[in-house]
């Protein structure tokens, strides 16, 4: 991790772009120093109370951006041709699309791809700090901070989750395609502050649900649900995939029907 | 005479004595079969069947075909104080809280694909050899039959659960009924007891399912197998092999034991699979509500051409005169499959009435030996093959990193262009595989044995056939194509002048096919 | 016998049938040995089918609850006892299978046996035979002379066909105006589902979609589920590609479609907020949501049914008037040229 900070500052040295760059490197180089990765999250965890004040932050969120997003997005996240407005989208919208990898963007061809993310929680606070001050949206949702464990109702959240997300997302959350080439991503792997994000911001082809059409309650039952779909025990042997009758059917005619011609192969053979 | 003998001798004593059996048992008993894997397709769906009746009968025990509400309150949790059908409800007390009762569910869903599965190997393996050929031909008719009712029996199962993927199909088989002209609305309505989706659905349904489709599956199956039976089984050409005669293995004790172990060993693959992949996790789709929907929701795969055929068929419908008529439901859910299996039930008497061919046949052909038989057999299996994939086409999309709308327009264009290529690729392997046999019943395998001529060529050495070999390869039919003049002896115009002649024509190609080698072009060679 | 399986044998050509593949004799046949092993052989298989049964046992009796799982590589972590009790099955079947296979295959007689065939065409002698017969028998019911009872019979054979047919009449209700009815209509307010709330217009932002149900007075049945469900989308009001008559059925950007597919009746609601399609997952109609859920795509042939929207003087939105043409699949009586 520390090698891609120094190489990030390095990257800052040498282009010197704005009177930012080192004020930033400087920040940069002193998370590098010692940061781990829980120390990092506990960090993003609780971002105000750092002895780092909240306008540094924005100005180390505002130069990662410079660096990394503007050239797609606009100097002032004004939005381009080629890549929507940041204004207004909030830091739950950033903490959702660089904290899964999504952004930056891969291949530009494609839509956005779950990966491992680019920056650290501490970059991508920041960033997240400094779109939110560009005009106030949906905020940063932290794991920590949703009571879905406690309060959350699985079965009603598996209702909610079928009338609003699974034909999307499928009934077991595997994904599924939509039009030309796009597709809804499995969430096998989601956290559940991504979750939450994901349903308030409404990332790439996904419609907004937010607090007024879904209420936060509902949306622990989602969580909660999600949970527990990822947690599912195989009950019945491997589960082919949990993607529906295709498979199932696949395998009835590869390995049923073959094996039992094979044994019908061998019942005819002639001994020796 | 042994103890046990005594008891034999005396229970077929009391048997004989009221039925007169012991001839009729004798005779039955040294029945001959015809060994061969491909004959034992039709078995495999036969056992299939048996181990539907049984694991279908555990199943009633427990399950209640009710569509009045209850809240669940059983064990698997995160369905927990939802409110449901009893059907559903009782599937998911069959699944989590019977002691087998998964085992059951799985191991009758799997039989159940392998059921429609071996059915359809079985009828391909009958189409591939011309074995519907004279007399056969009403068991073929009753095995298309079989196959339909298989298919409905299978959807018909899937819907009982009640489950949100299983529900839907049911929507759509009511949106078919409802395309029907004049009378749809009026079948729908009764069907289901009022509007959709009602509550006396799946109660009725569950009597069709566990009592009506099987008593008639019991009914034909018992026709098919005492034809089989009486007809005598067919038999692949070779040494030996007439049309007059049958060559095998006795019913008792060889037969028996082969036949028997092998519904053990189909039961047991089942039984494993019941064991080892999970199949239909009701508990995962949810209970049924139409405003509810899963992506990727298909049905099973004998219903998945169907499907896919619905995906793709052209948004047309008409509007005339205040009624509508849907032919982008029609099309694809009635018509073509309509077509496709009327003219499956006829095809015997389409191929014996292109050939003028009364004869009885008992000797099967191989594939290659009937080239336009086999090209019309995969280019029909091409067909239902492109409507397959597009059934599946939000998979393959997600899986291989394509469109809906590419995959879509691939099989919209497909289904018109692979077909009659199949066709055409599929003749001309037939008559190069033919060519192949001749080579080789004439000049004899290739031994990979190089010898130096005295003039310095290198030749390889041929190695003949033997006799067996010879006979299984040069022995098959040559039919003649049919050439109905278009006068008579007496230069009167035969009467149907142009299906005279299309009969002349497609016969033509009916019989199209590479000369087997002759007695004397064999004779001739090995005098050189 | 005759020609009928006669004439074949002259298609076959002239190659002399040089008869059945002479027997050849297994191991077990000439080597006591041989014999041996293949006896053991058999009775092992059968043992483990026992072991198998025995299996089967341990699962049942073992495992009383079904919350016991263990981590097998390629299946992953699978219930116990469903694993014991399948597999358990599973060997002891396919062993007595193995075994009874087996047992024919190396220690049952192999000689190959031919059996004639028989004609199944009857002597000409015995259906003239039949055909007099049947002609003695039926002539001497004289049904010919008998008119009144050859019309009779038509008669009462004829109308007892209808009970059948007239037994199963109340199966269900006839459809009259069922399929055109929902229960939307002018006044009615959206109700989030499920959450059965109220909505304003600024509850919904731009890109958010929402399931609403008419506000009823109990719970929806299902019936009322497979025709009432209304998905609820915010655009941008420029996004819009409206005529005057739908935009006025819109409210401040928010468009109302039935969310029951115009094709077959599945829930369409894969709504794609970047692009404004709605996809239907069970047969891929894509329809465009500017454009009055246009179809652009896929076999539906009509637009999703738009329901005409306003806000009541609470501020809540409220259907401006019931559907103007039925929602969900197409049906014979369906007229398009006619309002509802």
């Amino acid at each position: 991790m520390s090698k891609r900070f120094n190489q990030l500052a390095q990257k800052l040295i040498a282009k010197r772009r704005s009177k930012w760059a080192l004020p930033a490197m400087i920040l940069v180089a002193l998370f590098a120093v010692g940061s781990t990765f829980s120390l990092a999250s506990a960090f993003t965890n609780d971002a105000n109370n750092t002895n780092l004040s909240t306008s540094s932050l924005i100005a180390t969120g505002k130069n990662l951006f410079l660096q990394g997003c503007s050239s797609c997005h606009g100097i002032n996240a004004e939005g381009s041709g080629i890549a929507p407005a940041l204004i207004g989208v909030g830091g739950a919208a950033v903490d959702f699309q660089v904290g899964t990898g999504r952004m930056p963007m891969a291949d530009m061809s494609q839509q956005a791809q779950r990966k491992a993310p680019v920056y650290n929680p501490a970059q991508i606070a920041a960033m997240a700090a400094y779109i939110q001050n560009l005009a106030p949206g949906p905020d940063v949702v932290t794991d920590g901070s949703l009571s879905w464990e406690r309060d959350g109702n699985t079965a009603n959240g598996g209702t909610l989750f079928r009338t609003n997300c699974a034909m999307c997302h499928n009934f077991a959350a595997q994904g599924g395609a939509l039009t030309q080439g796009k597709w809804a991503p499995s969430l096998m792997a989601e956290k559940p502050g991504q979750i939450y994000e994901a349903m308030i911001t409404g990332p790439q082809s996904m419609p907004k649900f937010n607090d007024q059409t879904l209420t936060p309650q509902e949306k622990l039952d989602i969580i909660k649900w999600i949970k527990s779909v990822q947690n599912e025990k195989q009950s019945g042997g491997t589960s082919l995939g949990r993607v529906g009758p295709v498979t199932e059917g696949l395998l009835a005619w590869v390995l049923g029907i073959g094996l039992v011609v094979g044994i019908a192969v061998w019942l005819t053979s002639k001994s020796r | 005479m042994k103890k046990s003998e005594k008891a034999a001798g005396s229970v077929a004593n009391f048997v004989d004595e009221r039925t007169g059996a012991a001839a009729w048992a004798k005779k039955n008993l040294t029945k001959v079969f015809p060994d061969h894997w491909s004959f034992m397709l039709g078995e495999v769906a036969l056992y299939s069947f048996i181990i539907l009746l049984l694991s279908g009968t555990f199943l009633t025990f427990w399950f209640n075909p009710s569509q009045n509400d209850v809240v669940y309150k059983g064990a698997y949790q995160p369905l927990s104080g939802i409110s449901m059908s009893e059907a559903y409800a009782s599937t998911l007390h069959i699944s989590f809280d019977i002691r087998g009762g998964l085992l059951m569910r799985q191991i009758h869903h799997w039989a159940a694909l392998i059921f429609v599965a071996a059915i359809i190997a079985h009828l391909l393996r009958v189409f591939f050899t011309g074995a519907f050929r004279k007399p056969r031909e009403l068991n073929w008719i009753i095995g298309v039959g079989l196959l339909t009712f298989a298919i409905v029996e299978g959807f018909l199962g899937y819907s009982l659960p009640d489950d949100l993927l299983s529900g839907t199909g049911i929507r759509i088989a009511e949106a078919i009924i409802q395309a029907i002209p004049v009378v749809g609305t009026y079948i729908a309505f009764f069907v289901f007891g009022g509007p959709f989706p009602g509550a006396v659905f799946i109660p009725r349904i569950y009597i069709v399912h566990v009592l009506l489709l099987p008593g008639l599956f019991l009914a034909l199956i018992t026709v098919h197998l005492m034809l089989v039976w009486y007809q005598k089984h067919t038999q692949y050409p070779g040494p030996g092999r007439t049309n007059k005669n049958v060559v095998g293995y006795p019913l008792m004790p060889v037969y028996m034991a082969k036949a028997g172990g092998f519904f053990f060993v189909v039961f047991g693959i089942t039984s494993l699979l019941g064991a080892l992949a999970s199949i239909n996790p009701i508990w995962l789709y949810g209970p049924y509500t139409p405003g509810q929907i899963s992506a990727g929701s298909q049905p099973d795969w004998y219903m998945g051409w169907l499907d896919g055929l619905v995906r793709m068929a052209p948004n047309i419908e008409t509007h005339a005169f205040g009624h509508t008529i849907s032919w982008n439901i029609l099309a694809p859910g009635v018509i073509i499959p309509g077509i496709l299996f009327t003219g499956m039930a006829l095809y015997p008497f389409i191929e014996s009435w292109l050939l003028n061919d009364k004869l009885e046949h008992h000797l099967l052909d191989r594939p290659r030996n009937n080239p336009n038989r086999t090209a019309l057999g995969a280019m029909s299996l091409a067909f239902i093959l492109v409507a397959l994939i597009n059934g599946g086409n939000d998979l393959i999309a997600t899986h291989f990193k394509s469109s809906i709308n590419d995959i879509m327009w691939f099989s919209r264009i497909g289904i018109l262009v692979i077909p009659p290529i199949t066709f055409v690729i599929t003749k001309r392997i037939c008559l190069a595989l033919q060519r192949k046999d001749r080579e080789i019943v004439l000049h004899g395998r290739e031994s990979g044995r190089l010898v130096m001529m005295p003039h310095g060529e290198f030749v390889e050495v041929h190695t003949p056939l033997d006799k067996y070999d010879t006979y299984k390869l040069a022995s098959h039919p040559q039919p003649k194509a049919l050439e109905i003049p278009t006068h008579d002896e007496s230069g009167v115009r035969v009467k149907r002048p142009l299906v005279n002649k299309l009969r002349n024509r497609l016969s033509r190609a009916a019989t199209e096919q590479v000369a087997a080698p002759s007695g004397d072009e064999l004779h001739e060679l090995e005098h050189h | 016998m005759s020609e009928n399986l006669e004439s074949d044998k002259e298609l076959s050509g002239k190659i002399p049938d040089p008869g059945i593949h002479p027997h050849v004799l297994r191991a077990a046949d000439v080597d006591p040995k041989a014999e041996k092993r293949a006896e053991k052989k058999v009775a092992i298989l059968f043992a483990l089918s026992g072991l198998g049964t025995l299996l089967f046992i341990w699962g049942f009796v073992g495992f009383t609850n079904n919350n016991s799982v263990v981590f097998l590589p390629i299946l992953g972590e699978v219930q116990t006892s469903q694993l014991i009790l399948g597999c358990g099955l599973g060997i002891a079947l396919l062993m007595i299978g193995l075994a009874a296979v087996q047992w024919a295959r190396q220690l049952m007689p192999d000689n190959e046996v031919i059996a004639q065939r028989h004609e199944f065409r009857s002597s000409d002698e015995a259906r003239a035979d039949f055909v007099s017969t049947v002609k003695e028998r039926a002539g001497s019911v004289q049904l010919g002379r008998r008119k009144l009872i050859k019309r009779s019979i038509g008669f009462s054979l004829g109308l007892i066909g209808i009970v059948p047919i007239l037994s199963l009449r109340d199966l269900g209700p006839l459809p009259r105006k069922q399929l055109e009815e929902t229960d939307w209509s002018k006044g009615i307010r959206l109700m989030t589902d499920p959450g059965k709330q109220p909505i304003k217009p600024e509850d919904l932002e731009v890109g958010s979609v929402v399931q609403v149900m008419p506000e009823l007075s109990g719970d929806a049945s299902l019936e009322q589920v497979a025709k009432d469900p209304v998905l609820l989308i915010r655009l941008r009001p420029a996004d819009f590609n409206l005529n005057a008559e739908r935009l006025s059925w819109t409210y401040n950007g928010i468009i109302a479609f039935s969310k029951i597919c115009s094709h077959m009746g599945c829930a369409v609601a894969l709504y794609e907020q970047q692009t404004h399609h709605l996809l239907c997952p069970c047969h891929q109609s894509t329809f465009d949501v500017t454009r009055a859920a246009k179809v652009i795509f896929g076999p539906a042939a009509r637009p999703l049914p738009q329901l005409p929207i306003t806000v009541d003087s609470d501020g809540f939105l409220v259907a401006a008037s019931g559907f103007l043409e039925p929602v969900g699949p197409s049906f014979w009586e369906r007229n398009s040229n006619k309002k509802i």
